[in-house]
């Protein structure tokens, strides 16, 4: 994959941080990141590890990827000022149009690339977990189009509460599959995707949908998603001869927002705010805003910020949207969070509503309701400081969403 | 490890060497602590040993056991509802303790619980309370050099997983970092899978042995006496999980909750298991 942007610049401790050279052979990004994973797994792990390795850098694989993207995908996707929403909110808000990718979501990146990979290793079978069903939907797509078997699990209470996405992966020849333990969301459908991978290891690939789980995929999925920052930081350059002030992005497992800040990184003057999920309010404990509010552990694959109770098991979580409904987050976040490069800020259920409308209203855009999130964030920082020019991820469209939202408002579709 | 924190040699060591001169396997149950309830662990404990278990693996309670089948998964969720965590896990074994003192009991779980009591909290009181070794599940040997060297301290053992996935390399680091014994998971897939290839495991068990002096542990798929025997022709020691959880939840869930007729049919299971290993090499 094209390097990041990664000159050295000075962390919060005052040592230089090369950034591209995280994480390390370990898979560790700083005291996170690593493979905490059964022994039946390190097998495959280390297969898939040679393998990204082999071809990661091979301008072959570099090229297919690149022009599926652009010819398949739809990439570069815009970059948007929204200016209805910056004189609402008071700063100049630039949006990254992720949701105008082809299945209308950032999603869709990683999941092709990991395809790409799957089809050079020979491996005849897809799995994935999901969550709002935007990485199921990309997955399934990406194995029709490869005429590859594709099996996704799902929480069955996801399941129930985005069944629009549900249909649309069936449609595209995908087996769902419900995932009746545990607490029935994104998590629980992550421990049962890995069992599957366990057992049939040898035809199977397991597409991971965000920046967590063992090495290497979370420096795997950030590199195939890095592309929203590398576009983003040239247009935002091409466009306003600047860099952003800041640079705001929804964390769920933190796919999307990794994709936009590590072009950013290394610049020193842009301030990154990534946006978790607050739910009722960090005080009622009804939220999934682990790096807000959790402390780190161990949870598929990697040490990272968990929700977590006093026995170390991990706890319900609760978001109005299901792709940020997950009790951890992807370990480069919380080593971000340590040494200050980014700053993580939860951002109620309401917040992000009220943030959904005024999209809707000013833009006539329907965000995701997990992208709403940012656009609310950025609301607050424009209100703290004013005047400065934001760049938001919109990660995703939210037509998916729409059902969601009346409940909400007590109408029958 | 120094003579003045040296423990007295250990339960595990100590069983293996004694099960060498007998020619046999030996034979480990599993159950997981708190299914039904916290109180019916340490009955049971003892019955499985009356039975004829020469080491007890005790399932520690999480949240997202993503290594194990439907059958432990459930018993994992049925010990939540009461609320038993790690802290009363160590606590059953310290009771098992008062009235047994000779069989080895081996804790397996997850590592996030382990940290969240914190590493050197937890060996002080697995170690206090007579724990003999600890196989953390999602802990490979490259992650845990932080818990091993604590254990090994107090005298407890590493248990390390092998899989027929693990290459030669592998098996010689967990050779070289393990103790007690290795814990070979005999398929690939998940806990309570089925179907064992006795003639395959033979040979793989050999293949170990030739990178590997730690006893050979065989789990994953013994469901009876007949496939506890053949892997016990083999084996070091043959490790039953999801048969034995299955019966307890079966007969509890017909007797309405523990009782004295369940621990008997679980002392009979145990007897069945312990007759095939004993005869297996005959």
């Amino acid at each position: 994959m094209p390097e990041t942007n990664s000159k050295a610049t000075v962390g919060a401790t005052g040592a230089p941080v090369d950034y591209a050279s995280f994480p390390d052979q370990r898979g560790r990004f700083g005291d996170y990141g690593g493979r905490y994973v059964a022994e039946t797994l390190m097998g495959p792990i280390e297969e898939l590890t040679a393998a990204y390795e082999k071809y990661r850098h091979d301008p072959g694989f570099i090229e297919e990827f690149e022009s599926d993207l652009r010819d398949y995908v739809g990439r570069p996707t815009a970059l948007y000022h929204a200016k209805r929403l910056s004189e609402l909110y008071g700063a100049e808000i630039w949006l990254k149009r992720e949701d105008l990718n082809h299945t209308g979501a950032h999603k869709i990146n990683n999941a092709l690339g990991q395809a790409l990979l799957a089809k050079r290793m020979g491996k005849t079978r897809i799995i994935a977990e999901t969550g709002a069903g935007q990485h199921g939907v990309a997955t399934a797509t990406v194995a029709a189009r490869l005429g590859i078997e594709c099996v996704v699990y799902m929480g069955a209470d996801d399941i129930q509460r985005q069944a629009p996405n549900v249909f649309r992966m069936r449609l595209l020849g995908a087996k769902v599959v419900p995932v009746d333990s545990g607490t029935r969301t994104l998590k629980d459908a992550l421990n049962e995707a890995m069992r599957d991978w366990v057992t049939n290891v040898d035809d199977t690939f397991y597409i991971i949908g965000t920046v967590a789980g063992p090495h290497p995929y979370p420096m795997m999925v950030r590199d195939f998603q890095s592309v929203i920052g590398r576009e983003a930081r040239a247009q935002m350059l091409e466009k306003t001869g600047e860099l952003p002030d800041q640079v705001v992005a929804c964390v769920g497992g933190g796919s999307n927002a990794i994709g936009i800040f590590h072009a950013f990184l290394a610049d020193e003057s842009v301030e990154l705010h990534g946006s978790e999920a607050g739910g009722d309010g960090i005080e009622t404990g009804r939220h999934a805003a682990p790096l807000t509010a959790g402390r780190p552990g161990v949870l598929h694959g990697n040490r990272t910020y968990l929700m977590e109770d006093e026995n170390g098991q991990i706890i319900g979580t609760h978001s109005i949207s299901a792709g940020l409904d997950y009790p951890g987050v992807g370990p480069e976040h919380s080593w971000l969070k340590d040494i200050g490069r980014v700053q993580y800020a939860a951002i109620t259920d309401d917040e992000a509503m009220a943030a959904f409308h005024d999209m809707m209203r000013c833009e006539g855009i329907i965000p995701a309701i997990e992208s709403a999130h940012a656009v609310a964030h950025a609301r607050q920082l424009a209100e703290a400081r004013g005047g400065q020019r934001i760049l938001v991820n919109l990660s995703g469209r939210g037509d998916k969403d729409i059902n969601t939202v009346a409940k909400l408002e007590g109408i029958e579709l | 490890m120094s003579e003045t924190t040296k423990q007295p040699t250990s339960r595990l060591a100590t069983l293996f060497e004694r099960l060498k001169g007998e020619n046999r396997a030996a034979l480990i149950p599993y159950i997981t602590a708190g299914d039904p309830a916290p109180r019916a662990t340490v009955e049971l404990m003892h019955a499985m040993v009356e039975g004829g278990a020469d080491a007890i693996e005790i399932g520690v309670p999480f949240s997202d056991p993503m290594a194990d089948g439907p059958v432990i998964q459930a018993a994992h969720e049925r010990a939540l509802k009461s609320g038993l965590g790690l802290r009363g896990v160590i606590e059953l074994v310290a009771e098992f303790r008062q009235r047994d003192a000779e069989t080895p009991v081996v804790l397996m779980g997850y590592q996030n619980p382990i940290e969240a009591m914190g590493v050197a909290a937890f060996v002080d009181k697995a170690a206090s309370a007579g724990v003999d070794g600890v196989l953390t599940v999602d802990l490979p040997p490259e992650e845990a050099d932080e818990l091993s060297a604590a254990m090994g301290e107090r005298g407890m053992a590493p248990i390390f997983l092998l899989a027929p996935t693990t290459s030669a390399g592998r098996t010689r680091e967990v050779a070289s970092k393990g103790s007690g014994f290795v814990y070979y998971v005999s398929l690939k897939g998940v806990t309570g899978a089925a179907n064992l290839d006795t003639d395959a495991l033979a040979a793989q068990v050999e293949g170990i042995r030739e990178a590997c002096a730690l006893p050979v542990g065989v789990g994953f798929g013994i469901r009876d006496a007949e496939t506890a025997g053949q892997v016990g022709r083999v084996a070091d020691a043959v490790i039953v999980g999801s048969a034995i959880v299955r019966l307890i939840h079966e007969q509890t869930t017909a007797a309405g909750g523990m009782n004295a007729q369940v621990l008997e049919t679980v002392r009979g299971f145990l007897a069945e298991l312990r007759s095939a290993v004993e005869t297996a090499r005959q």
